[in-house]
């Protein structure tokens, strides 16, 4: 199994590939429908609920989700850890194709699309959105630059300029390996920060002077676990054999990082004396146990166990928890515990929001599935040649 | 290439270090001295909704939802929208007049013009910015559309043209900047109320003056300057007869919320003094675990 990463020989055009492009087509059709009508067509948006489902899910947990790019470039890397290899390209892939959306979710979000590089000219330095944008721009271009030695592994050859680029950056890659991480690190961070802004209107579960903190740590606890979602998903689609010894080695750090976010969170909440909203029963009450006992705690103690980190099946139901649980807290954050002072409503995404949220997330998988088959990004052999 | 890499990490290093120092320092307010301000006297205000119509032909906005000189209008409570800078609304007191009838309270609302707003400290471009003569302005060349003004505004006031697909714009209150910057009057609301509810003038002559009317007449007044205090003072302020609570407006921090984000962003991004730092480290780390593998790294770049 610890061949080199190689394009996978399976037909491309599966019954699964084809519902991607359904859903791709249904969010198209929304987005057509948003550059005509404008956001108030499509969306359920207004003077109370100014971000919905596109910041805290396309944005917010799409940045977070795609933590598996830097952690692993750290431990593979930085660290020097080469048993990790095998993981390092597939969440390099699943980042660069997550930040692209993400700066897509940001382009259809605000409401002068054709103005997204403003901020480039006109800088705010007392904005966490400023801040956020300019780093997941950067980042951005690093993951792409990342990329090229993967693309000029199988296609320098027949671009010859390709193969000079790649040549000319593997001198480089260092800086950019670095900076990936640093960008990493400060726009998860200033992600927290955008909420603090609102004291008033952030419901106090989740309210804290320390959601930058939180939000870093976070995104060090999910890295892993999104990684072991998304390698198994694509292992048992594709057939290939199962990258569970790796996995399971990788998830110990989770171990760590997980129960440091889960300390921290614990210890604010006692220190802002705001358990006192876990027991009212509330919606919101609900959705923070969701997030933190189901999503944080019930993964965190399975992970002790070393039979479950050994177990294929166990180990990503394990891991999809706590990706759920981060995903979660996003949606939490921007969505669930934004109370606007004068609402007479809630706010739900509209029909038109989940088409477009949907069909990036299907793009997404539909271009990492082009990926993987025409590029060197995953080291597992196909099953039958494992058996051979 | 190994020196100059680790030459590098030094020169980082140092930097980082001389610059998280100066990344310490304490936040500090940008309030304009002593700017214009509006002073509403909800004891006087009687509902006419003169301020409305004025504010309708100063900025050229579209027809109202109900004519002006409709009072049903007060059956519901409204909030300024894209098309609607200032509204009144209607809030009964319990309370009744000489004559015995219930003496309802009108609150005009519209952008509170904040000392430290939290919509200017927000803007991805500073395409919203306090203004020195105290208007919150907003510059629609900058607007990128992003809405993180309306999510900080703590008075839920930004309104968006959610309807226009291509060049959407916030809507708020202007405090008629042309007219107070250029013209030298008044803004419209303040010009044409018959009961002088709104007076224009200096913050602090206005804040003077309401302490006055509140100590001339207690028996008329709630002790209480709204906006004085509120997320770090307002240009629009008020009394009330009746607690502030009960006519809609939300009791508030004194601290400005951008106090809290920025100092956050610039104790930790000063000088980026931290990603300095990191990119150190983190090139110090793996410049250790890399010892002697410069030549195999050129070995695997050449293989493909
Ligand atoms: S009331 Fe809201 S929009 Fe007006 S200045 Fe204050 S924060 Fe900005
Ligand atoms: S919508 Fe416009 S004014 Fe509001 S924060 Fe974004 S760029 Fe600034
Ligand atoms: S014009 Fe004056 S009296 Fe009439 S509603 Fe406005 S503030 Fe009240």
């Amino acid at each position: 199994m610890s061949q080199h990463p190689a394009p996978v020989a399976r037909p491309f055009w599966t019954p699964g590939v084809l519902v991607m492009v359904g859903f791709m087509i249904a969010g198209g059709l929304a987005l057509l429908y948003r550059f005509t009508g404008g956001l108030g067509a499509v969306s359920n948006l207004d003077n109370a609920y100014p971000w919905g489902l596109w910041i805290g899910v396309d944005v917010a947990s799409g940045v977070a989700l795609a933590a598996g790019g830097f952690t692993t470039a750290f431990l593979g890397h930085i660290l020097g850890r080469e048993a990790y290899e095998p993981v390092v390209r597939p969440a390099l892939l699943t980042a660069a194709l997550g930040y692209t959306f993400v700066a897509f979710g940001v382009f259809v979000d605000i409401g002068r699309s054709w103005a997204v590089w403003k901020p480039i000219i006109f800088q705010n330095h007392n904005s966490a959105l400023f801040e956020v944008a300019i780093c997941v721009m950067t980042y951005l271009s690093v993951l792409w630059i990342e990329m090229i030695p993967i693309i000029a592994e199988r296609y320098g050859k027949k671009i010859p300029l390709l193969g000079a680029l790649d040549r000319g950056l593997s001198k480089f890659m260092w800086v950019f390996i670095i900076l990936g991480v640093v960008l990493s690190c400060m726009h998860q961070s200033s992600l927290g920060t955008l909420m603090a802004i609102a004291p008033t209107k952030v419901h106090p579960l989740w309210y804290t002077p320390w959601l930058p903190l939180l939000f870093l740590l976070s995104a060090f606890a999910v890295g892993y676990p999104m990684v072991v979602v998304e390698t198994t998903i694509a292992t048992s689609s594709l057939k290939l054999e199962s990258e569970t010894p790796v996995l399971s080695r990788l998830i110990r750090f989770t171990i760590l990082t997980l129960g440091l976010y889960m300390a921290i969170k614990f210890w604010d909440l006692a220190d802002r004396g705001a358990f006192i909203y876990l027991w009212d029963g509330s919606g919101r009450s609900i959705a923070f146990w969701a997030e933190v006992g189901l999503g944080v705690i019930l993964p965190w103690v399975l992970l002790l166990f070393p039979g479950v980190r050994a177990s294929r099946r166990a180990l990503f139901t394990v891991c999809l928890f706590i990706v759920a649980g981060v995903l979660l807290n996003r949606i939490n954050v921007f969505i669930t515990a934004f109370a606007p002072p004068f609402a007479n409503h809630n706010y739900y995404p509209a029909m038109g929001e989940i088409l477009v949220t949907a069909g990036c997330a299907a793009t997404i998988m539909f271009l990492y599935r082009i990926g993987v088959t025409y590029l060197p990004v995953l080291s597992a052999r196909r099953i039958e040649e494992v058996e051979s | 290439m190994k020196l100059t890499r680790r030459g590098f990490f030094a020169l980082a290093g140092a930097t980082a270090a001389a610059a998280a120092p100066g990344a310490a320092c304490a936040w500090e307010s940008k309030a304009p001295e002593n700017p214009y301000s509006c002073l509403v006297d909800i004891t006087r205000c009687i509902g006419c909704r003169k301020c409305e119509q004025a504010c309708n032909e100063v900025n050229h906005l579209p027809p109202p939802a109900t004519p002006f000189d409709d009072a049903r209008v007060f059956d519901a409570q409204r909030r300024p929208d894209e098309k609607t800078y200032t509204v009144v609304n209607r809030f009964e007191t319990g309370r009744l007049d000489e004559r015995g009838q219930s003496a309802p309270a009108y609150a005009k609302i519209q952008c509170m013009h904040c000392q430290d707003p939290a919509c200017a400290s927000a803007c991805i471009t500073g395409a919203l910015s306090k203004k020195d003569n105290g208007a919150v302005h907003y510059e629609v060349t900058r607007c990128i559309g992003c809405r993180y003004c309306m999510v900080a505004c703590p008075f839920q006031i930004p309104a968006y043209e959610y309807h226009n697909a291509l060049t959407p714009e916030v809507r708020k209150c202007t405090f008629c900047f042309e007219r107070i910057t250029n013209e030298g009057k008044a803004p419209g609301c303040a010009s044409i109320c018959p009961v002088e509810a709104i007076t224009f003038g200096r913050r602090a002559e206005l804040l003077e003056t309401a302490k006055e009317r509140i100590r001339k007449d207690p028996a008329r007044y709630v002790d209480h300057v709204y906006g004085e205090h509120e997320v770090g003072g307002t240009s629009w302020l008020y009394v009330s007869g009746v607690p502030f609570e009960r006519i809609g407006f939300q009791k508030l921090p004194a601290a400005p919320p951008p106090k809290t984000t920025e100092t956050i962003q610039h104790a930790l991004f000063s000088y980026l003094w931290s990603p300095a730092l990191l990119f150190g480290a983190l090139g110090g780390v793996m410049a250790l675990t890399h010892r002697g593998e410069d030549k195999n790294q050129q070995d695997k770049g050449e293989r493909s």
